[in-house]
């Protein structure tokens, strides 16, 4: 026996090793959907040390690259200066020229901007954060940024930039985040055609593209069709660009639906900030509350009205138990008509008894009811 | 003091500075995560696997082959969106069979160095194939051949100057 061990040690290494490791990944798949999961707690302790490793590493060499480049371009790269120093003097001539045209469009602009306050608020508030590094290599569609829970975020926050939605908050640590990309193949984000109208659900497809299975053909959609957010997956605000159609073709593997491959307005490949949008769950979170609101209110509506009439109140009315619920408020008679007519309530004997053909003789106009503003004869 | 090989094994065993082996795999691993940040396209270089490979050549031995592999794996899974363990299965099983093989063959002629990493590249999607599809269950995984071999090809083509560096930071030549 101890020869075995002696003669198979590094395959039984090997061995130990990898059934240790399918043992953790059989952990970690028990979670249903990965992209939108939270990690298991030993996992997220390991990935936030990785973060808290890695992140101010990235971030100082991202700072300093800054400076090496900027040291670059102010004293040393300083060829053909001359040149560009008349170029630049023929431009500002030229752009003096267009100065009064863009002055009126300036103040058109301030009108339109008025406008968009409307989208702007809708969004509401956001957090700008630079990208300092990546998830590595090409097959994790991960970026880490500089802001973390320090800075109100949160998982599941949309991730966008003035182009267009770029993905949502995956992973929360102390001073940095990481953003789960739209073109991860574990990514999703609910989407709408403009002009057909027809939702969509958008996730990343192989080699980061992004693409749309779960529609049926559709002659309509076209290439350069472009995508805004439905806002039905609870993570995006309605109505943000997404992207364009590239092109449309039947799915093989799943019939009769079509891979619709798309093109993101944001380029996922090169970004340097985005913007976190911090509080369009609590808005979201509102809209539903005012539907319970309102059923709160119908609910009470008919003891509101009950207070406000005081002569639908019943004054022997017995007070209510706990749990037992007000009697609905009936409706108040109408007055008697001081005029009794064919309208008149009761003038018009029931349906049933009316026959076919027959006069209307049998209409029998009501007595007229006493006038309560007249005085009666004798009082005159 | 002259030190005295017992055999061809140890003679080719390779010996490095502690410093170099902590901080060669951690400088690749972060390199791997920080370069696509500059250029995208620089995903494609698989920094870990060279450093893998390289180590376990240089020390003929599957153990720590399996070792060096599952740790730089493991590591590499941390900031992914990886499951942890992906990379780490992977690369164990590449440390080791890149141990087996320095046993067998001359690691030091650049053809073979570039064979070597060209194919253990290769091997290293296949085994990706493997796990997502049979052990994650996911059915939508797809290789994509093309570029897997532009992958190995590159990995391959950078391993060589990478090698030669690490040549240098041997501590029994």
């Amino acid at each position: 026996m101890e020869s075995f061990f002696t003669r198979f040690k590094s395959e039984l290494v090997l061995l130990a090793v990898l059934l240790a490791q399918v043992i953790g990944l059989a952990l970690q798949v028990k979670r249903p959907q990965y992209g939108s999961r939270e990690d298991g707690h030993h996992v997220r302790i390991a990935r936030a040390w990785a973060a808290y490793t890695v992140t101010p590493i990235e971030s100082v060499l991202k700072h300093s690259g800054g400076g090496i480049r900027g040291l670059w371009h102010n004293y040393i790269d300083l060829r053909h200066v001359r040149q560009h120093d008349k170029d630049l003097q023929y431009q500002i001539d030229q752009l003096r020229l267009h100065e009064a045209a863009l002055a009126e469009d300036a103040r058109q602009g301030q009108r339109l901007q008025r406008m968009l306050a409307f989208k702007q608020q809708y969004v509401g508030k956001t957090i700008a954060a630079q990208v300092v590094g990546t998830g590595g290599g090409d097959s994790s569609r991960i970026v880490t940024i500089d802001k973390g829970s320090a800075d109100g975020l949160k998982p599941d926050m949309a991730v966008i930039t003035p182009d267009g939605i770029v993905g949502k908050v995956r992973d929360v640590f102390a001073q940095s985040s990481q953003i789960l990309l739209l073109n991860d193949p574990s990514s999703g984000a609910g989407v709408l055609l403009l002009t057909t109208r027809t939702r969509g659900i958008l996730h990343g497809g192989p080699g980061g593209t992004l693409m749309i299975t779960n529609l049926l053909p559709d002659d309509r959609i076209k290439a350069g069709e472009s995508l805004i957010t439905s806002g039905g997956d609870r993570v995006f605000p309605r109505g943000l660009p997404v992207g364009t159609v590239v092109s449309i073709k039947p799915d093989p593997e799943h019939q009769p639906y079509a891979i619709i491959a798309i093109k993101p307005a944001s380029n996922l490949d090169r970004l340097e900030e985005v913007l976190i949008v911090t509080d369009v769950a609590e808005q979201l979170a509102r809209t539903n509350t005012v539907a319970d609101e309102a059923d709160e209110a119908g609910k009470k509506a008919a003891e509101v009205v009950a207070d406000r009439l005081p002569s639908l109140k019943d004054p022997n009315a017995t007070p209510l138990k706990p749990g037992e619920t007000a009697p609905v408020a009936t409706l108040p008679k109408p007055p008697p008509a001081l005029h009794t007519d064919r309208y008149s309530p009761g003038s018009i004997p029931a349906a049933t008894s009316l026959q076919p053909g027959a006069s209307n003789n049998e209409l029998v106009t009501p007595p007229s009811r006493p006038n309560p503003t007249a005085r009666p004869a004798e009082e005159q | 003091m002259v030190r005295r090989f017992i055999n061809r094994r140890e003679l080719e065993e390779h010996h490095f500075h502690p410093a170099v082996l902590f901080a060669v795999p951690l400088g690749a691993l972060f390199l791997h995560a920080y370069l696509p940040r500059i250029w995208a396209p620089l995903g494609i270089l698989d920094l870990p696997l060279i450093v893998v490979l390289y180590f376990s050549v240089s020390w003929r031995s599957p153990i720590a082959g399996t070792l060096i592999g599952t740790a730089v794996g493991l590591l590499q899974d941390l900031p992914s969106n990886q499951y942890i363990g992906f990379n780490g299965m992977a690369k164990a099983a590449i440390g080791y069979a890149a141990a087996s093989i320095g046993l067998k063959i001359d690691v030091e002629n650049v053809i073979t160095r570039a064979a070597m990493n060209f194919g253990f590249c290769l091997l290293q999607s296949a085994l990706f194939f493997i796990i997502e599809r049979f052990l994650l269950g996911d059915s939508t995984y797809a290789l994509r051949w093309v570029h897997e071999l532009l992958r190995a090809a590159i990995n391959a083509a950078l391993a060589l100057p990478i090698f030669f560096l690490l040549d240098r930071t041997r501590m029994d030549e």
